[in-house]
């Protein structure tokens, strides 16, 4: 048997040198290497080389696109890795040689790599995100749907919208306009939007009780959508004579011009109930201090973590980060709005399933799941 | 009035900002930064609207001797000042028509325009941000009161992280010793901003997040109208 | 008793008095360096010479002073530590701050020379698509600095292309477009190192980006953090002078707590009574 060995392996020997040589130049590291970057749109091209190139002396990396080389970048020292960024790439194969140069600039030795960049269809580090996002999809589509086949969806009372009628007819009553605030942000700020939601519904009401409504706005764009909204829902009361076109106006761009506006505005109409609801930022504390010195009822809501303390300790009502989100769905009671609320509830319990297992994993340190939404 | 149309313009442009996120490939991100500059072009021309806005409703109260319209006097003075000043002379990196005032430069040291944003409009903007510091006070000395167990346990934690922020703070336990060194008050500040109140503000803001994502879905399907003035 | 109820414009005299006060006389109470600033302290420390790093200021004349220290001890900084500075601006008015800081800031450095290790290439509108397109070609966005000079003249910015040559960005914000819009692009797409400077209100909203993953590498908030930050740079500045009147006006509102919870409590045993 051992004879056997022997033989087959004296006659084989040079085959398995070979296969050996032939392993050992499939999975040896290049000491120069460029590949395409992953997750990208086709114009990156990442270059990496060992650390004992950069021990050697000064590293230059020069491109070529064809056969003419050109100097693309000096490397710094301690530098082990370039992305090359070129919009121009277009599919073909780009060149590079990296020169070991000694202090004096002359050149000790030279690598050649070459990589063609792809554009990717779909970027991979995103997938935790598409995931999470799908599942919140259709959560909010499958209670939409419940909702719109009858199904009974019970919501939360929110303190801040059920005293939306109050202040208003409080207003009426003592003769005194409505003030609404839309926030300081333009419309391509959800905030913003959802403000403005609530703003149609409100303006319903005004309508209904005859009171003046008041909106200074931040924005231009803001302004357009906040006429459109109020003309419409006095329409929709049945009131359209009661619209004031004058009564909805631009005051000024900058963040601490407006909340001076506003506060003139305060104390010069002395509103009997202030909405302050949208994207607000450091003016908040200056505005609801002020209406709250004037006496007017105030009801405030912002997805902002850090204006939150500033409205909840001047404001009779807060409505909190998601809270203002719901309000449009809250107030109109319409099924499917309702049902789309319960969707995002939904969405909360797997986040808070994910966090309680990310933890538990982590405690007894298994990362898998941390690290699949690590992008 | 039609929604037909906006709703499908959002329809597409919602759908088309949601799925270039995750696709690199050309056109995608292309068309989101053509998007992007689209709004930006748009909101410059609708400024002009928020101009026409503010000088119509000024005017308006100066014509019919408004209440407070001799304030309405001063807002446009203070804009068309501004507006011709930038119109002629420019700002200190573009020349205006009367060319880069040297002479108004030599006289009052920079552009009329950069002059009165330094020493008028910088100054009016400190001087609004600094009534913050007033009414933090009295929102304090009226919302920070022990009525409950909450309150009185975000009293204590306002206080120890008020505390912290200062020297003051940092000189009234200078005196234990490392082993204690966690009764430090920047250090039990700082555990109170990193872990209670982040825990806080996180839940918050994902709370927010999928406020926006909802709100979002509802616009992008058009469930929602009321933003464009429409009931379903 | 007296002061169940306080006119809030006594709040406000002796607000006033407290903060001005300390800052005509200063009190010198001991500063003692964080974690917060002895981070991004770190970051710039350990960078290597010549490299390209941005300072973006993203923030008007009302948050100046917390902002306004900051960039100054940072420029300061990178200067010592031989860095090239570029200046960025995402706020229209940050552009004007970028060059009260350098005149400033050359009156105590000689060595810092505009288009040498100094450069203010101005304000950009857009903020995210602004950064964004700097990851692509960062001269097609500033083709010329803010005295309308072209990038091509100066020297110190020709291994500049995109936003992956800075070895880090500091972004001194007060809203947006600011700090969020760098970890999100520069950081998140890019991995280049951020490093924030926040108002002192918006800080606790940054917290969370610094974390494991080093979303933030480094965040100074609010005027303690940029004295701490100017201590350590061995510079005396505004911020430092601040940090008295604040701690001051700190006390006085602990007080006014105090006050009005033994007004709320009195006046609560009266009632019960």
């Amino acid at each position: 048997m051992i004879m056997w060995i022997g033989e087959y392996m004296k006659k084989n020997v040079f085959v398995l040198l070979f296969i050996v040589v032939l392993l050992c130049f499939l999975y040896a590291k290049e000491e120069f290497r460029v590949y395409d970057l992953p997750n990208d749109d086709g114009t990156s091209l990442q270059l990496e080389w060992d650390k004992s190139l950069a021990d050697v002396g000064q590293i230059e990396i020069l491109k070529s696109f064809d056969n003419k080389y050109f100097t693309l970048m000096q490397i710094p020292d301690n530098v082990f890795q370039f992305t090359d960024t070129d919009s121009s790439f277009s599919g073909k194969t780009i060149y590079y040689r990296l020169d070991v140069k000694n202090k004096e600039g002359e050149l000790i030795n030279f690598y050649k790599a070459s990589a063609i960049p792809k554009a990717q269809w779909f970027n991979m580090q995103k997938l935790p995100l598409l995931i999470v996002l799908l599942i919140l999809s259709f959560a909010i589509v499958y209670f939409i749907n419940s909702a719109k086949r009858g199904k009974d969806l019970y919501i939360r009372r929110i303190n801040g919208l059920d005293a939306l009628e109050e202040a208003v007819g409080r207003s009426t009553e003592m003769g005194k306009p409505v003030l609404f605030v839309p926030g300081i942000m333009d419309l391509d700020d959800m905030q913003t939007i959802a403000g403005l939601t609530i703003l149609g519904k409100l303006a319903e009401k005004t309508a209904e009780y005859h009171c003046r409504l008041i909106v200074p706005v931040s924005k231009s764009m803001v302004l357009s959508a906040a006429k459109e909204v109020v003309k419409t829902a006095y329409m929709q009361a049945g009131y359209p004579d009661e619209y004031q076109d004058n009564d909805i106006f631009y005051l000024t761009d900058d963040q601490f011009g407006y909340v001076a506006g506003l506060d003139g505005i305060i104390v010069r109409e002395k509103p009997a109930a202030n909405f302050l609801l949208g994207c607000f930022y450091a003016e908040s504390l200056i505005v609801a201090e002020t209406g709250f010195a004037s006496g007017a009822i105030q009801t405030a809501g912002t997805a902002e973590p850090s204006q939150l303390p500033f409205f909840v300790a001047s404001c009779d009502y807060t409505l909190i980060g998601e809270e203002l989100f719901a309000a449009s769905a809250y107030l109109s009671k319409d099924p499917q709005q309702l049902g789309s609320l319960k969707g995002q509830d939904f969405g909360k319990l797997v986040i808070i399933l994910l966090i309680i297992v990310g933890v538990v994993l982590e405690i007894f340190g298994i990362s898998v799941l941390k690290d699949f939404f690590t992008f | 009035m039609n929604y037909v149309l906006p709703l499908i313009i959002t329809f597409l442009a919602g759908l088309l900002m949601l799925v270039s996120e995750f696709i690199p490939h050309k056109p995608f991100e292309s068309l989101v930064s053509e998007l992007e500059i689209w709004f930006m072009i748009i909101s410059g021309f609708a400024i002009v609207l928020g101009q026409i806005s503010l000088l119509k409703m000024n005017i308006f109260k100066i014509k019919y001797k408004s209440e407070g319209w001799k304030y309405c006097i001063v807002t446009l003075s203070a804009f068309f000042i501004m507006l011709l000043v930038g119109i002629l002379w420019g700002t200190e990196s573009q020349a205006g028509l009367l060319g880069g005032g040297e002479r108004i430069i030599q006289s009052i040291g920079e552009k009329p325009f950069d002059y009165i944003f330094k020493y008028i409009y910088q100054h009016l903007m400190a001087s609004m941000f600094s009534l913050l510091a007033f009414f933090i006070a009295s929102a304090a000395y009226r919302a920070f009161i022990a009525r409950t167990l909450e309150s009185a346990l975000l009293l204590v934690s306002a206080i120890i992280v008020m505390l912290g922020n200062t020297s003051v703070g940092t000189s009234m336990t200078s005196f234990l010793p490392q082993s204690l060194n966690f009764l430090h008050l920047p250090n039990i500040s700082k555990f109170i901003m990193d872990y209670p109140n982040t825990a806080g503000q996180r839940a918050i803001i994902i709370g927010a997040g999928l406020g926006i994502i909802g709100s979002s879905l509802r616009v992008i399907l058009g469930i929602e109208r009321s933003w464009i003035g429409g009931k379903k | 008793m007296k002061f169940t109820f306080i006119d809030r414009r006594w709040i406000f005299l002796l607000i006033l008095l407290g903060v001005g006060l300390p800052l005509i006389i200063p009190l010198g109470f001991k500063l003692e360096v964080s974690p917060d600033a002895q981070m991004v302290y770190d970051v710039i420390q350990s960078t290597n010479e010549n490299r390209l790093v941005i300072v973006s200021f993203d923030y008007d004349p009302a948050s100046k002073p917390e902002l306004h220290p900051m960039g100054y001890a940072i420029i300061k900084h990178a200067i010592e530590k031989k860095h090239k500075v570029v200046c960025t601006a995402l706020w229209p008015m940050g552009s004007q701050m970028a060059d009260e800081i350098f005149h400033n800031l050359q009156k105590e450095m000689p060595e810092l020379i505009y288009g040498e290790n100094f450069i203010n290439l101005g304000y950009k509108v857009g903020g995210m698509v602004t950064i964004q397109a700097m990851g692509k070609d960062m001269r097609n966005v500033y083709p010329k600095d803010a005295s309308g000079k072209s990038i091509d003249d100066y020297p110190m910015l020709n291994n500049m292309k995109t936003i992956k040559d800075f070895a880090y960005v500091v972004s001194l914000s007060a809203g947006t477009p600011g700090l969020k819009d760098w970890i999100m692009v520069a950081k998140d797409k890019y991995g280049v190192s951020v490093l924030g400077g926040a108002t002192a209100v918006s800080t606790p909203a940054f917290k969370p980006y610094v974390n494991d993953q080093k979303q933030l590498n480094g965040l100074l908030g609010g005027l303690k953090n940029a004295a701490e930050y100017e201590y350590l740079v061995g510079r005396k500045g505004t911020a430092t002078a601040g940090m008295d009147a604040q701690s001051v006006a700190h006390l006085l509102i602990i007080a006014f707590i105090v006050l009005g919870n033994i007004a709320f409590f009195l006046n609560y045993k009266k009632v019960k009574e």
